[in-house]
């Protein structure tokens, strides 16, 4: 099986190693760009745009071995293209947010759609990466097999470090098949049913790989075998729903997302039966995904009472509204400790994405 | 390898006085049960990988939090290094004592605190066996899905700091994808949470980074792991070959065709016979290889997978294909391979266990490599593997009573895992680094990598005095041992001084 090349694939490992160099030397500040889809996400970052777009192209794929190897700048729709040929797929159903998103601000973003509760996140996919560290130098971690333990996981550590610790520019990913069959259902009931119902299923081996409660109805997706697929559809009942309805979910093009509502957008992240309480909350007004472990909303309650109850129910709260001040939730005061420290050992000079994540790192 | 940590290529330790530390550390850390006497030492001096032994100058056996943090404090005030054990499980020594050193033993931390099975997760202490998470979680339909072959005894402490694996990795993923949340003392005492009961946390993923870290980066004090409903139905092929090359493409053309089997293993002819004079377990001692295939799921599902299997093995040249007609045939099959180790043991006086990984697609090349190597050593070797994600397991046999022979044996264990390595694989799929394999991490990882190892070290232990020696070497070690893997003419690490 050959690897599946396009005539734009290109090698530029070390233009960027050097370009890191010479701001390494300069303590001059880059501001990683792949295809520059999610700056929403993080805070603003001041410094000379490094762009990994001309590095691109898949490097290794053998259906065979479910691994592919791919460099930071390709397309993620290329990628996906690719995998969709063989049958195969990304099981963590990255957001793209626009056709420019490339496989590496999809790995340091860290951002995984609806079938994150049953597949894993991107994190669980990763299994190698190479990164160029402050001294401009391109390092190896992981490898390109299932399995390996050896040295610390420094490939799974830059998923959703948004940059700050190292320059991707290739990842080692696991994929898997596509499930042969995959059928939407919309089911009309309340939210507390809904819940109850999802505990219930949790327990028992259904062929359940998305979840999600708006608006009175619960939207499930099931998928895997035929006979497994048409048995739990007979079930449960509910109407037919469109397939499309999980890519405008995974996409923000839900309404909830979008329109002329002004008051800033949230992501909570919840042990998925936590229950959130706090004055001006309503929890029938959001979007619960991920069998309520994901939840969003749009909420004028200021970020520090918002981030209080989601950390009384066990979660964080990120706020998506471009210019927010703190979109992370603030860490304790030791994890930050620690998060300086290791920011400092593998950025010395704070040249990689400062201040993306946090004011301090 | 010479086993002993070697201040001149393993860093200075500095040397207490024995007497003053227990002093200093009863002090501390009031009742804490600090073990001193040359008697009492004696159990702990090795873990599962028991041709390494080293006395440790004290074993502490706390029982509660608060003595594990003293416990750390006063080391740190000393500088007297700490190695970490759980149930001294682990093939690859890293919980072998040190000699200037404290072993903290976390076995008495063995309470499962909370089975939650709406939530599906358990959340336990960390001496607690990974099997007794399954137990019980399994009134409630439900079970915690890494199963380490040592799942009877090893404890999750242990599969946390290991990242352990198991036979069903492949579909169910490792330690790494079961552990939601750990907590943990740093060196210097102080305690965090890392993960969430939710499905992410904010800032870096040190969750993923604490899971292998082999105990070198912290002490973790409580862990919440996922639990997975059981399956509806699991059935099992077995598949005989008459060539080893044959049954690794088979495991190929399994996964072309689609499907991702729960558990997907294969034993060579040396294997086999030993497994089968030993558990009597069905297997064909004529055939070259044998392929288990576990095929989990829900009912129609597992029917349609099973029938897709038999096709892909036929055509793969399969000389017999057997299904297990009930649980008890089942439970037999796996036991064979699951009695492997022991199985190998019964053969011969001594064997030593390797755990390199490799793409699938190089099976018939590495095997053949092994084989010669094998012969060009003089010492038998039975292959067991996961098949499924390319994780080999030689077992190298011989006899450490012969003059020679183990330092023989681990001679020919580095050459199969540097063959791995240049197969584009790793050098431990599984059983991690420790102290074992610490000289192979200089075939595997350039000096820069390395560096950015101990930079990463010395975020969350900058006095390096949690298990040193194990996991990653110093440059001055590969410098010393790396010379042996000259490639190209090329000295690896010019710039370092060689003793």
């Amino acid at each position: 099986m050959a690897t599946p090349t396009s005539p734009q694939d290109r090698d530029v490992s070390t233009e960027l190693g050097e370009r890191v160099r010479q701001a390494n030397a300069a303590g001059t500040a880059l501001r990683i760009v792949g295809g520059d889809t999610k700056a929403f996400y993080g805070r603003a970052v001041e410094g000379e745009v490094l762009s990994t777009r001309e590095h691109r192209g898949i490097t290794g794929y053998d259906p065979v071995e479910l691994i592919v190897s791919v460099r930071a700048g390709t397309p993620l729709a290329e990628l996906e293209a690719a995998l969709a040929e063989n049958g195969q797929m990304l099981p963590f159903e990255p957001p793209h947010f626009g056709d420019a998103a490339t496989v590496g601000g999809t790995v340091a973003a860290g951002l995984s759609g609806p079938r994150r509760p049953w597949a894993g996140a991107v994190r669980d996919f990763v299994l190698g990466a190479r990164v160029i560290t402050h001294t401009g130098d391109e390092q190896r971690f992981g490898g390109e097999v299932m399995k390996n333990v050896a040295g610390y996981d420094l490939s799974r550590l830059m998923v959703g470090a948004q940059g700050g610790l190292g320059l991707l520019t290739e990842v080692t990913l696991k994929v898997l098949p596509r499930p042969s069959s995959s059928h939407g259902l919309r089911l009309e009931m309340p939210l507390d049913e809904a819940r109850e119902r999802l505990a219930e299923w949790g327990r028992h081996p259904l062929p359940l790989t998305a979840a999600a409660w708006q608006d009175g109805a619960l939207h499930l997706r099931l998928e895997g075998g035929p006979g497994s697929v048409a048995a739990t559809r007979e079930r449960l009942g509910g109407e037919d729903l469109d397939a499309g309805f999980w890519d405008d979910l995974r996409e923000q093009r839900l309404p909830l997302f979008g329109g002329d509502d002004d008051r800033p957008l949230w992501r909570i992240s919840l042990p998925q039966r936590a229950r959130l309480e706090a004055d001006g909350l309503d929890e029938q007004a959001m979007l619960h995904d991920w069998a309520g472990a994901q939840r969003w909303l749009r909420t004028e309650l200021p970020a520090a009472a918002l981030r209080e109850a989601c950390a009384t129910a066990g979660g964080h709260a990120t706020c998506l509204t471009p210019g927010a001040a703190e979109p992370f939730t603030p860490l304790p005061e030791v994890m930050l400790k620690y998060h300086r420290r290791l920011k400092a050992e593998l950025d010395p000079k704070g040249i990689f994405n400062p201040g993306r994540l946090y004011a301090e790192l | 390898m010479n086993i002993h940590y070697d201040a001149r290529l393993d860093g200075e330790l500095p040397r207490r006085d024995k007497a003053e530390v227990l002093a200093h550390l009863q002090q501390a850390a009031p009742g804490l049960t600090l073990l001193h006497r040359e008697e009492d030492l004696h159990p702990f001096e090795c873990d599962g990988l028991a041709a390494y032994r080293v006395m440790p100058m004290l074993v502490a056996l706390p029982e509660t939090l608060e003595q594990v943090e003293a416990l750390l404090k006063g080391c740190r005030a000393l500088g007297v290094p700490v190695v970490t054990r759980g149930a001294g499980t682990g093939l690859s020594g890293g919980a072998l004592p040190l000699e200037q050193g404290v072993l903290l033993v976390m076995s008495r931390f063995k309470r499962i605190l909370e089975i939650d099975p709406d939530a599906r997760i358990a959340r336990v202490q960390p001496g607690v066996r990974n099997l007794a998470i399954s137990e019980a979680a399994a009134p409630h339909g439900l079970y915690y899905a890494p199963d380490p072959s040592s799942q009877i005894a090893c404890s999750i402490g242990g599969n946390v700091a290991e990242n352990a694996g198991g036979v069903h990795c492949l579909k169910y993923g490792l330690t790494v994808h079961n552990v939601m949340k750990v907590e943990i003392l740093t060196i210097e005492g102080e305690r965090m949470t890392l993960g969430s009961e939710a499905l992410d946390a904010p800032g870096f993923d040190l969750l993923a980074l604490f899971n292998g870290s082999e105990g070198m980066l912290g002490v973790v004090t409580e862990i919440t792991v996922k639990l997975l409903p059981k399956p509806e139905t699991t059935k099992v092929l077995m598949a005989s070959f008459d060539d080893v090359g044959k049954a690794g493409r088979a495991v190929g053309d399994i996964i072309a065709a689609g499907i991702i089997p729960g558990g997907l293993e294969m034993m060579d002819n040396l294997a086999i016979r030993a497994a089968e004079d030993f558990i009597h377990a069905g297997y064909p001692v004529e055939a070259e290889a044998i392929l288990l295939c576990e095929l989990d799921g829900v009912e129609a599902d597992v029917d349609d997978d099973v029938d897709r299997v038999r096709e892909v093995l036929e055509k793969a040249g399969a000389t017999d294909i057997q299904q297990a007609r009930d649980e008890a045939e089942r439970a037999r099959f796996w036991a064979g391979r699951k009695n492997a180790f022991p199985a190998v043991g019964r053969m011969s006086p001594d064997y030593y266990c390797m755990d390199g990984t490799i793409p699938r697609r190089e099976l018939p090349r590495v095997l053949q490599g092994i084989s010669d190597l094998s012969d060009a050593y003089g010492l038998k070797v039975a292959n067991v593997f996961h098949a499924g994600d390319g994780n080999m397991h030689p077992l190298i046999l011989f006899d450490a009573n012969r003059e020679g022979e183990l330092e023989q044996a681990e001679a020919l264990g580095g050459k199969i895992l540097e063959l791995c390595v240049e197969a584009g694989g790793s050098i431990t799929g599984e059983h991690g680094v420790g102290r074992e394999k610490i000289n192979q991490m200089c075939a595997q990882f350039g000096s820069d990598e390395l560096t950015t190892f101990h930079a990463v070290k010395a975020a969350f232990d900058p006095e390096g005095l949690l298990n040193p020696g194990k996991n990653i070497p110093t440059l001055a070690r590969c410098a010393e041992f790396g010379a042996m893997h000259v490639h190209g003419g090329e000295l690896p690490h010019p710039e370092l001084p060689r003793f």
